[in-house]
């Protein structure tokens, strides 16, 4: 099961939990199973406007941002983190 | 003579055009004046736009009377915010990750109840020429009820203080970015806090405890203007059909073209960008400001409108980079080794929320391996301009509070300052403090480099004269890019790209076509296309175009490889397997004899099956972060303060130079204007929120006469991540020169200075301190 690294905002939703392992084969589905899980968590992170993450917000995946955002494919070892997007100068 | 090469590749992969120094296809014109930038737009009955621009920091339009205005011959059209529809403050994600509360953008271009900061547009005027458009604006008669200013993040975070935004909230996640608003019917206070957020890796309080040496460091920065050449210049016209068209300098036109549709109302098909040539951006060109201004008077008057800013204009009324104020706590072993680290980082983000304090708290810590880390983010708004992204955005004033308490740290523990980093230093494993693990980078590698430099080990000469060294992260960027390729029947190759060029980047994305190829790059005409003739491309902005645009050029070329190679099949009638490509020639894999060349392909193409072009659309990841370590010798005049560079090395780690002098200029560039926000930028304020020093006069940028060469040393550890090994380059050399500057001050005159600019004033007042205290302590 993919490793999720939690916010440190989003701690008080995991009872302190700053790492879970959850299922899911992509981003979208790991998110789904943090709600199951945590409730709460899911509106953290989800646009259901927009279907997507929320603005601002990027998703590292074994180090690399990912692009594709609630798609991006995940593999049984890989870890994830939920971080502010950085723009460029 | 110099008794070391003054630019250096240490490279560590060759390729047969990547890796070399063509002469850029867009040179001659550029070298000739015949390149046309921003304000060069000229159009039949083409109407001149002015700006009206708040002289106060913070105040209450009453009203706004544009009757005289409007009247005076000459004048054909004015507008104010009434004119803007009021779009909603949600905040909405422009692509590429480009978040923007669309209300407050429009309301940074044109102010609708308050205005924000001296400099903050009011209204706008039309008309035949700028003179009369000037005089037109005295005609305007605005009402204001003067507010008090909150001119910096710790006034802003008084309780009590005034309010920029009367209902701003602050968002307590690092996931969100800064700008939410209270509820409408929340009866709580707003507040100048946009955005707090925190992350927290390992045991803080222990790593302290179990450090045998502890460092504590405090820093201000004010803000300073990334200072490019050729101020904004928009110039639009609506066609008979209701489209628009819009011809501006910018780092993005598609960002042009969404924006002002955006902001207008308008579809983004009947928006088309038209890219001209940019004089400088630096991160300061990746929004708009001008262009849906000159939209407005152009369907208000009937006519095409340019607008262009002044020097003035471009420094009250665009984007510069943010104040911070960051405090900042390092324990080592005794060993040497780095056991805890805390960061608390302030930023300003001017008169709307999104400063790049979440960038800062990224790259802060990033070079080195830190078991305990704790890192507290906060936006905070002022009456000063919205700022903007500027190189490397966030990352410059972390390293000035960083790398000095680095430099400390090491003379305290006796240690080498590059040993003590090498020691520390972050490599392919490392777990950043903000989480995610790093894949291959080149720190060590860059900081040997820099290490085994003759700079390091040259003696200094002089009485007054100290070496500082301090390093530097940034992590690039990627997003969304389009490469097309038109093969001619001469073998000639139109390649039209969304990016536009700031850099040299035309040269630098055919050169990664041809490698593809086997092609000469001067058969490569290279264009950066309009919103209409080419796919989104995300702006020229995070050091990503050489990465994203060059890989979908490098994909483009593979699609007219396939394509030639089943042409070549067609003509031998066998099947694409049995063809070879390798350095332009197609060859049949069972008959040597069997040959063509891909100029006699592309002379054949339309007979073999209609014209070859090649294309992609690519939205890659894996951009890979940069390091940068810079070395610096200057000399300080006791009796003046005025500190003169003597000698200044960057080495920096490129993955792969596409083109080795442009990242040279690139590494350059950068160096030279950290330097200049190190000795001397400053937006000067007095107490009312008024910009004293808006002009190149005053605001003081360091020239070629100022300054020495500045020597490169390009260092190749290839990112796994690019066909070609590249890392965007553009950004992180201005990270590291404030800090470098500080150390090598210290080194020169024993104080370790806090807060920039370190200009003459500052450091002669800091000598005199060290004098006084020397002379009381003698007493």
């Amino acid at each position: 099961m993919p490793t999720v690294y939690i916010p440190t905002a989003l701690q008080s939703l995991t009872a302190g939990k700053e790492v879970v392992r959850v299922p899911g084969a992509t981003v979208r589905q790991v998110i789904n199973s943090l709600e199951r899980e945590f409730p709460g968590v899911k509106e953290r992170l989800y646009d259901p406007e927009e279907d997507s993450l929320l603005p601002g917000l990027a998703v590292t995946i074994d180090g690399e941002v990912g692009q594709l955002g609630l798609l991006e494919q995940l593999m049984e070892t890989s870890e994830l983190h939920f971080l502010p997007a950085i723009a460029g100068g | 003579m110099l008794d070391f090469k003054p630019n250096i590749v240490l490279s560590t992969k060759e390729f047969k055009v990547v890796g070399t120094r063509p002469i850029r296809h867009d040179g001659a014109d550029k070298v000739t004046g015949k390149a046309r930038y921003g304000a060069d737009m000229i159009l039949p009955g083409l109407l001149h736009g002015k700006i009206l621009r708040s002289p106060h920091a913070h105040a209450r339009i009453k009203s706004i009377d544009t009757t005289k205005a409007a009247a005076l011959p000459g004048v054909k059209a004015v507008v104010t915010a009434a004119d803007f529809p009021q779009p909603s403050s949600r905040a909405s994600d422009l692509a590429e990750g480009a978040m923007m509360n669309l209300r407050f953008l429009s309301n940074n271009i044109m102010a609708k109840d308050k205005v924000l900061y001296k400099g903050h547009a009011v209204a706008a005027v039309a008309a035949a020429n700028a003179h009369v458009a000037e005089e037109a604006l005295k005609l305007i008669d605005v009402q204001y009820e003067v507010l008090t200013p909150v001119l910096n993040a710790e006034e802003a975070m008084k309780p009590g203080a005034p309010l920029v935004h009367e209902r701003l909230a602050t968002l307590h996640t690092p996931t969100i970015r800064a700008g939410g608003t209270l509820d409408d019917h929340d009866p709580a206070r707003g507040t100048n806090v946009a955005n707090q957020f925190e992350f927290k890796s390992g045991d803080v309080a222990k790593g302290f405890q179990e450090a045998d040496v502890i460092v504590e460091r405090e820093t201000h920065t004010v803000p300073v203007h990334q200072g490019y050449i050729e101020p904004h210049s928009g110039t639009a016209m609506w066609h008979g059909d209701g489209s628009l068209t819009i011809w501006s300098s910018s780092q993005g036109h598609f960002t042009i073209r969404d924006q002002t549709a955006r902001l207008l109302g308008v579809p983004i098909a009947a928006v088309k960008a038209i890219p001209m040539e940019i004089g400088g951006g630096f991160g300061g060109k990746t929004m708009v400001y001008v262009e849906p201004v000159a939209a407005l008077l152009a369907r208000k008057s009937g006519s095409p409108v340019k607008v262009t800013m002044s020097r003035t204009e471009v420094f009250e009324g665009t984007g510069p980079t943010a104040g911070t104020h960051i405090k900042v706590k390092l324990g080592a072993k005794r060993d040497g080794r780095l056991v805890a680290a805390e960061a608390r980082l302030v930023y300003e983000a001017g008169a709307f929320p999104g400063s790049p304090v979440p960038a800062a708290c990224q790259c802060m810590f990033a070079p080195y391996v830190i078991p305990n880390a704790y890192i507290q983010g906060t936006d905070v708004v002022v009456n000063r301009p919205k700022s903007a992204a500027y190189r490397a955005p966030g990352s410059p004033a972390a390293a000035f509070a960083m790398e000095p308490a680095m430099d400390e740290l090491a003379e305290k523990l006796g240690m080498d300052p590059l040993e003590f980093r090498l020691l520390n230093a972050a490599k392919e494993g490392t777990r950043r403090a903000t989480g995610p693990v790093f894949p291959k980078i080149g720190f060590v590698e860059t900081l040997q480099a820099a290490k085994d430099h003759p700079h390091w080990s040259a003696p200094l000469t002089g009485k007054h004269q100290g070496r500082g060294v301090a390093c530097g992260f940034w992590a690039n960027n990627t997003g969304p890019s389009n490469v097309v390729a038109l093969v001619n029947s001469d073998g000639s190759v139109n390649l039209i790209e969304g990016s536009p060029d700031i850099g040299g980047s035309r040269a630098a994305i055919s050169q990664q076509f041809a490698e593809v190829l086997g092609i000469p790059v001067t058969d490569i005409r290279p264009q950066v296309g309009d919103t209409a003739s080419i796919g989104f491309t995300s702006n020229t902005g995070g050091s990503s175009v050489t990465f994203k645009t060059g890989w979908a050029a490098y994909e483009a070329a593979q699609d007219v490889k396939r394509q030639m190679i089943e042409r070549a099949a067609k003509i031998w009638e066998v099947t694409p397997e049995l063809v070879d490509y390798k350095d332009g020639v197609l060859q049949h894999k069972s008959d040597p004899e069997l040959k063509l060349t891909f100029k006699q392909i592309a002379a054949r193409q339309v007979p073999t099956g209609g014209p070859i072009c090649g294309r992609a659309g690519i939205n890659p990841r894996g951009q890979g972060g940069s390091i940068s370590v810079h070395m610096v010798d200057l000399e300080v005049d006791p009796d003046t303060g005025k500190v003169t560079i003597l000698r200044y090395t960057a080495v920096q780690d490129a993955g792969k130079a596409v083109h080795p002098s442009y990242v040279e200029g690139q590494i350059q560039g950068g160096a030279v204007q950290g330097i200049g926000w190190a000795l001397n930028e400053e937006y000067f304020y007095n107490n009312q929120g008024q910009m004293m020093n808006s002009s190149f006069l005053d605001y003081r940028m360091p020239t070629s006469l100022d300054l020495p060469m500045i020597n490169t040393v390009i260092v190749e550890v290839a990112n796994p991540g690019h066909p070609y090994g590249v890392r965007g380059v553009g950004e992180v050399s201005i990270v590291p020169p404030m800090a470098a500057v500080c150390n090598a001050l210290y080194r020169a005159t024993g104080v370790r200075f806090q807060n920039l600019p370190m200009n003459p004033g500052r450091v002669l007042e800091a000598l005199q301190a060290q004098q006084g205290a020397v002379t009381s302590r003698g007493r």
